[in-house]
């Protein structure tokens, strides 16, 4: 597989998102319909403009930097419902972080595809199961 | 005590077979040691000096008599005989092999333990006040509470990458025994109109940049705390520093924004958080708290006030380490690991299992292992105490000295750990040993002497009453001195002395440290600290450094 690998549930698939998407960074063009967010970028921007996004890619520079999980949640809880993407330096082992905190999917280049395969993505496709926060939110 | 549900279990043992199989991977070679790292680290697992480290959480510092039974049989087992208890209520194994690792937390998983997040940069371990639901002046008992965290903290999704570790303790007395000021958050329960809260502290911390706490909130009622402190671990993911690990801490965002602006953004998240909460927690808080009803004391004290005017040895003992229970009849009993000469915090897994059977047979079963790396006894009948130190004197854990000069925290230091600059477990038996040869401990009373054998200051040095950090100057051993420290409700971080001593100095230094508090104190209730927050550093440094107050004097 070349290019970007899309993770889900089912497995490893290629992109099929065909549209383009902006940087938060630079200010939202009034006919986008795809955002890539950086860690550092305030999601509260996007108050307002939620229900025309049918994209978030939230950026992920490295496996260590968790702030693109709160800003799930954080994008989740103003009311998003739309595809909401991990993109970058995701491991198989936070795969069940990623969907818990809101993800729909992760986005991985090839390199990483390869190294890290979908066994190891699936061993985690339950993150469902045992999971805390289930159970104190009810 | 909190019992596992099924749901606990099954979370456990599917943990301990992610775990197991990611160290399969590691012996076949699929991954690297660096991709490993975070995965061990996730469960407790670190690389020192000489071998793997084990980290075992006992969360709230609450041990049943099988637990620690099991304790033992795995430092038999897998280990070599013995375990060291730490100050945030963790049991260190030193010497286990990688491939047995995962047996290791198979068998902790069987009774209800795990080493989960006691690393990484993650919600660590929850500490709790040792004395909980034992002390006679206690407002509520923390551990239900800290149990609630444990569950919500642990594998929480968006909070296990976080800029630095987090540490959270809680206290339910005034007293507070928890050191909660020196901690990432510290939650203090109180009673507001009739209602349980917590007064919340953020942006403690010892370490290299060491800090008071500070009150972020004075008071949030309990079914509002889950999402407070959501709110605070979610507002420090996206604010603390990434660029360098020493600012990364909590304490130094809140030192660079500011209190207010802090408390601003949590305000804002906290209304997002609070919603996204249902009262699912509060009936969780419900069962856990039933199991932590008090067990039922039994009336009566039998012969304790005969058997204690009548030995001066064991009046010494009980004097010493016990404190007042909520209950006449029934005592606090605080068993010392550190008798004089002794690592401190260390455990022989004999010693665990005549603990775990004194528990068993006189004290209710249950056991506390403190900050100060001490083992407890919660609810001990006066009636049984004779016969518990008879067994205690056979195992070599009679030692009287707690809260005395001779019970110091002291890290591992350079014996094991990889980041340690200088030893400090041998400067702590050496000073012990010197104070039981001098006799003086008793006379000298309340003292608490913390030792770290690096900056990062996992031996407290900076909250002891006599702090000393050990450091490598141009490759040899250096010890600083700090005065003053205390870690009790008015926290204080103490005052650098002035220059260090070199290792075969220290202990004569702290020796003329104590002597010159003896020649000045106003009276035997006067304590050391007392004494120094009196007079000020002058006469401490005077006798620390004679020789440079001669040369100034001249």
């Amino acid at each position: 597989m070349t290019g970007a690998v899309i993770v889900t549930d089912a497995g490893f698939a290629a992109e099929d998102w065909a549209g383009s998407s902006v940087p938060l960074g630079d200010g939202l063009p009034a006919n986008a319909e795809a955002v890539d967010v950086a860690p550092a970028d305030d999601v509260a921007t996007l108050a307002g403009h939620l229900d025309r996004l049918s994209l978030i890619r939230v950026a992920f520079p490295s496996s260590a930097d968790g702030r693109g999980f709160t800003l799930a949640r954080r994008l989740r809880a103003m009311g998003y419902r739309g595809r909401l993407r991990a993109a970058g330096h995701v491991l198989a082992d936070q795969y069940a972080m990623a969907r818990r905190a809101g993800f729909d999917e992760v986005e991985i280049d090839a390199d990483l595809a390869a190294r890290q395969p979908w066994e190891q993505w699936r061993a985690r496709a339950d993150w469902q199961a045992h999971d805390y926060q289930a159970r104190l939110r009810g | 005590m909190y019992a596992y549900t099924d749901f606990d279990r099954d979370f456990l043992a599917e943990r301990n077979a992610q775990f197991r199989a990611q160290v399969e991977r590691r012996i076949d070679g699929s991954l690297t040691e660096d991709e490993f790292k975070p995965l061990r680290l996730m469960n407790g697992l670190y690389l020192q000096l000489h071998a793997y480290m084990l980290r075992v959480a006992i969360p709230y510092g609450t041990l049943n008599a099988g637990q620690m039974r099991q304790l033992a049989t795995i430092a038999d087992r897998w280990d070599k005989g013995y375990g060291h208890f730490t100050t945030r209520q963790n049991i260190q194994y030193n010497w286990p092999e990688l491939r047995d690792v995962p047996d290791m937390l198979d068998a902790l998983g069987e009774v209800g333990m795990h080493a989960i997040q006691t690393s990484g940069n993650t919600i660590r371990n929850v500490t709790a006040d040792h004395f909980a639901g034992a002390a006679a002046e206690e407002v509520a008992d923390p551990r239900p509470v800290a149990e609630l965290i444990r569950q919500w903290s642990t594998d929480h999704p968006e909070f296990q990458f976080l800029p630095r570790k987090f540490k959270v303790a809680v206290t339910g007395s005034a007293q507070d025994r928890a050191v909660t000021a020196a901690h990432d958050i510290g939650l203090r329960l109180v009673e507001r109109d009739g209602e349980i809260g917590a007064t919340v502290l953020v942006g403690g911390g010892l370490g290299r940049t060491p800090m008071i706490g500070k009150v972020l909130s004075d008071f949030v009622a309990l079914p509002d705390l889950l999402p407070y402190l959501e709110a605070v671990v979610a507002v420090y993911n996206l604010l603390g520093r990434r660029d360098n690990k020493y600012k990364a801490r909590i304490k130094i965002t809140v030192h660079e924004n500011g209190i207010e602006e802090i408390r601003r953004l949590v305000d804002e998240e906290y209304i997002i958080r609070r919603a996204a909460f249902n009262g699912a927690d509060m009936q969780l808080f419900g069962k856990i708290s039933a199991d932590f009803a008090a067990p039922d004391f039994v009336h009566g004290a039998g012969d304790y006030a005969a058997q204690y005017a009548d030995d001066p040895v064991f009046r010494s003992f009980v004097d010493t380490n016990t404190a007042p229970h909520r209950h006449k009849d029934y005592t606090i009993l605080t068993v010392s690991l550190k008798a004089h000469g002794a690592t401190p915090g260390d455990a022989t897994s004999d010693q665990m299992r005549v603990l775990a059977e004194l528990a068993e047979s006189y004290g209710h079963d249950e056991l506390r292992i403190s900050h100060e790396q001490n083992v407890i006894l919660p609810h001990l009948p006066k009636r049984h105490l004779r016969a518990v130190f008879d067994a205690l004197s056979g195992a070599g854990l009679a030692t009287a000295n707690i809260g005395l000069a001779s019970d110091i925290i002291a890290c591992p230091g350079m014996d094991y750990c990889a980041l340690a600059t200088a030893r400090s477990i041998p400067v702590a038996q050496e000073i012990a040993t010197r104070f039981e040869e001098l006799k003086l401990e008793y006379e000298v009373g309340p003292l608490k002497i913390k030792i770290s054998g690096c900056i990062n200051a996992c031996g407290h040095h900076h909250v002891g009453h006599i702090g000393i950090l050990g450091l490598d100057r141009a490759g040899v051993e250096n010890y600083q001195i700090t005065l003053g420290g205390d870690g009790g409700p008015d926290a204080i971080i103490g005052e650098r002395a002035g220059p260090g001593f070199a290792y075969d100095e220290v202990v004569d230094a702290i020796e003329r440290l104590v002597r010159a508090y003896l020649a000045i104190r106003e009276g035997a209730d006067e304590t050391f600290l007392e004494t120094y927050k009196r007079t000020g550093p002058a006469p401490f440094k005077a006798t620390l450094y004679p020789a440079s107050e001669k040369a100034h004097a001249a």
